[in-house]
């Protein structure tokens, strides 16, 4: 039935006016919410709390944008991955963040413009402990579960063939039936995005009988996605996600930005708090969208801590995710 | 006043003809018009948001793996002469037929029709064997072509509705049989299951079957085991499988060759005994022929088939035929779904045949089962096959449900193919146009066969 959905959108390319696609910072506003796209369900990501409330790493740069554009509303679609980037294309979302891989072809073919990587992940393969497989070069004929509509599928068949192996896979069209194949199972190996093996790992009978190989097969580079042609959208996300992470880099938290913004003489941070100059409403916005912002969500590394770090069910290093300054790939361009 | 005044002419827009085509026309216009704009407007969107169109994007090369690969086949430059053979093999025994009935000799004498057989059966045969390889079977690959991608999903898609519409129709009469049976425990198992089954959500149904019972069955080490014969696990059913040799080709056209060559000696038996009231010659014709070919094909091609086990090799069994339980799911899940449709249309059209009928057929010394056979079911089908035919339609319609349990039909492909290349509206129209063919195919087919049984009213 979710194949209705993607006709649907197919077919609100169809008939949407071509006039809808300007200015989603001022339709955003004149709704008075934003339209998200995320997971259905993974955890870390995208999931349900007890009070049936969305939260996770992605869902935190849907508030986060939500809060730059003054916006405390906002609706979220759950998507499939076969069904996200159609949904973007025809404006049935104004921001897709949902764990989509910045590749070539996408950015060139699809109408659609990715805008920072908010985390840098690859590709990686889950196997039963008891299996006592310790490099995916064993797996030689081996039965994977993974999920359809994505990267995946071409990274995994593209590791097998270059390694002369071969493999069957089984494939699904949500994450919550592979794991369950694979948790029941039918496949020796469970396989997508590292961040995504975890996530997906907290939620088996026994997290503990499963190890995530050493390899990583592919570099997965994720983040938030809008539609092609609307630059001054592009900005305002990628600003408002380069602030969470600038604001990790000189020590502003959720709680203590106020005090910063009334006290700091840092002239870049005044400047990046919205507190002298006039960067913020160049992008449109107003001057309080950076406290707005980080008083939501937080900074990136809080972030990160909060849905997939240490203290999660997923227990992700930092890795590649750790700002430059400490040997990670977090960079921000400077806020003058 | 017997003469009448030519009745005035009625201007155009006043006379219901007149009107009719009008409104026709009006109505073909805006839809043309509708479908146009629709056509220009899509094209136009798509450049403004700068997606790219077209159809090209189905010749590059797919690049993802599909599980369960059907092979394809492939017609080669020799498929066109036995094509060719078997129009020219048709074409002059209906000549020869014609003729022997003009010059009032009996086209029935034995002589005469091993002379049709011959030119019907045996001219193609003998294509077939000059063009040994005119048919390849083709198989997927992660270097084939998307297109290659979508006729593997195509091929597994009709394999299960194929299979799925036959399983249903048996069962179904199986179930319709026992409710109508007046063995109370057994009419009354029956009804359970048709309302159980036909009041279930499908997908519920398929869910059920593939992760209640088919993933609660044995890993791949603690298989059940039937003398290496029969090998039942997780990951599927493991049977022997015959892995097809050099002359495997011909053997199956040679058994296929016989078959149609039976059919055509059954037909002309019963047309004997019919016309001449002496029972045609059955026997001898058919096992020659249902032996000979095949023998002969054997002896021409070489061994056609060898048996090959499933062993144990890594991390599964190989070798041998495996059934995978997505496939079995799925194929288990719709028979026993529309079965419980199919019988319900069974029954009620073994009802609607009046009671005389029976009775009549039972004064007449027939037993039950020749009672069931030759008067009812025959009447029945009159009222059985338009309902369901709409059964045939939804199992071929719900088989894209399998993108649910991990089976790679034509919609789930066409959905790793949408995702990867992006081009959401040709793989939309394409699952539309495919699906609205497989439909229009089930339902030309079907309405044939109604056609051939209706009552004949003169």
């Amino acid at each position: 039935m979710r194949s209705i959905l993607v006709a649907l959108a197919a077919a609100g390319v169809l008939f949407a006016s071509s006039a809808a696609q300007a200015g989603t910072l001022q339709d955003v506003q004149a709704n008075g919410f934003l339209k998200c796209g995320t997971h259905i369900e993974n955890p870390g990501f995208s999931a349900l709390d007890s009070n049936g409330q969305r939260f996770g790493f992605d869902v935190d740069f849907c508030r986060a944008v939500g809060a730059a554009v003054n916006t405390p509303e906002i609706k979220y679609t759950p998507l499939t991955s076969k069904e996200r980037l159609p949904a973007l294309q025809s404006g049935e979302i104004d921001l897709l963040s949902r764990t989509t891989t910045y590749t070539m072809s996408r950015d060139a073919n699809l109408g659609l413009d990715f805008t920072n990587i908010t985390l840098y992940d690859g590709q990686g393969m889950m196997v039963r402990k008891s299996s006592g497989i310790k490099s995916a070069k064993e797996l030689d004929g081996a039965t994977i579960c993974l999920q359809t509509g994505s990267t995946t599928e071409l990274n995994i068949s593209d590791y097998f063939r270059k390694n002369g192996m071969s493999f069957t896979p089984v494939v699904f069209d949500k994450q919550p039936d592979v794991r369950a194949a694979y948790d029941a199972g039918r496949c020796d190996v469970h396989t997508t995005d590292v961040s995504g093996l975890a996530a997906q790992r907290s939620l088996m009978q026994n997290p503990d009988d499963h190890v995530i190989l050493p390899e990583l097969i592919s570099k997965e580079p994720l983040g938030p996605v809008v539609r092609h042609g609307d630059n001054q959208w592009a900005d305002v996300v990628r600003w408002t996600v380069w602030l969470t992470m600038a604001a990790e880099e000189f020590g502003i938290t959720a709680d203590n930005v106020e005090k910063i913004y009334a006290e700091s003489t840092d002239p870049e941070v005044q400047r990046m708090l919205g507190k002298t100059g006039t960067l913020w409403q160049d992008l449109g916005l107003d001057q309080g969208a950076p406290v707005r912002v980080l008083k939501t969500v937080g900074n990136y590394g809080q972030i990160f801590d909060r849905n997939l770090g240490a203290n999660t069910p997923l227990r992700l290093e930092r890795g590649p995710n750790e700002q430059w300054n400490k040997g990670g790939l977090i960079y921000v361009p400077p806020f003058r | 006043m017997t003469e009448h005044s030519a009745p005035p002419r009625v201007p155009f827009w006043r006379s219901p003809t007149g009107r009719a085509w009008a409104f026709q026309a009006v109505m073909l216009g805006s839809f043309l018009w509708l479908a146009v704009s629709m056509y220009r407007n899509t094209l136009e969107n798509l450049k403004t948001r700068g997606i790219g169109s077209g159809f090209g994007f189905l010749h590059s090369e797919a690049g993802f793996r599909i599980g369960e690969a059907t092979g394809i086949p492939l017609p080669q430059g020799g498929f066109l002469y036995f094509l060719i053979s078997l129009a020219v093999g048709l074409f002059l025994s209906r000549i020869l037929a014609r003729h022997l009935k003009a010059r009032n000799e009996a086209p029935l004498d034995t002589g005469w029709f091993g002379l049709c057989l011959l030119l019907s059966i045996g001219l193609p045969a003998a294509t077939l064997y000059i063009f040994r390889d005119s048919v390849e079977i083709a198989h997927y690959t992660e270097s084939s072509s998307y297109i290659m991608a979508l006729a593997t999903g195509l091929a597994n898609t009709l394999k299960v509705a194929v299979i799925g519409c036959v399983a249903s129709t048996f069962l179904g009469l199986f179930i319709a049989l026992g409710r109508l049976s007046p063995n109370w425990l057994l009419s009354r198992l029956c009804r359970w299951y048709v309302e159980l089954n036909r009041n279930l959500p499908v997908l519920m149904q398929l869910f059920f079957w593939y992760f209640v019972v088919f993933q609660e069955l044995p890993g791949v080490k603690q298989s059940i085991d039937l003398g290496g014969w029969i090998i039942l696990n997780k990951r599927g059913l493991f049977l022997p499988g015959l892995v097809p040799q050099q002359g495997a080709w011909l053997f199956v056209a040679a058994l296929i060759t016989a078959l149609c060559g039976c059919w055509l000696v059954l037909r002309r038996a019963k047309r004997m005994r019919d016309e001449t009231g002496e029972p045609g010659k059955r026997l001898v014709p058919c096992l020659l022929l249902m032996l000979g070919l095949p023998s002969l094909a054997w002896l021409a091609g070489g061994t056609p088939f060898l048996l090959d086990f499933p062993v144990l090799k890594g991390f599964n069994y190989s070798g041998g035929m495996g059934l995978t339980p997505e496939f079995t799911a799925l194929v288990v899940g719709l028979t026993v779904y529309v079965s419980a449709f199919n019988a319900e249309i069974i029954r009620s059209g073994i009802e609607a045949v009046s009671r005389g009928q029976r009775e009549a057929a039972r004064a007449l010394a027939m037993n039950e089962r020749q009672v069931m056979r030759i008067v009812i079911l025959p009447q029945a089908m009159r009222v059985i096959v338009p309902p369901m035919t709409s059964e045939y339609l939804a199992i071929a319609k719900n088989s894209s449900l399998a993108v649910a349990i991990g089976y790679p039909e034509f919609v789930s492909v066409g959905g790793t193919i949408l995702n990867q290349s992006g081009q959401a509206v040709e793989i939309v129209g394409i699952w539309m146009g495919v699906y609205l063919c497989i439909s229009l195919c089930i339902s030309f087919a079907m309405n044939m066969y109604n056609a051939r049984i209706a009552l004949v009213e003169r």
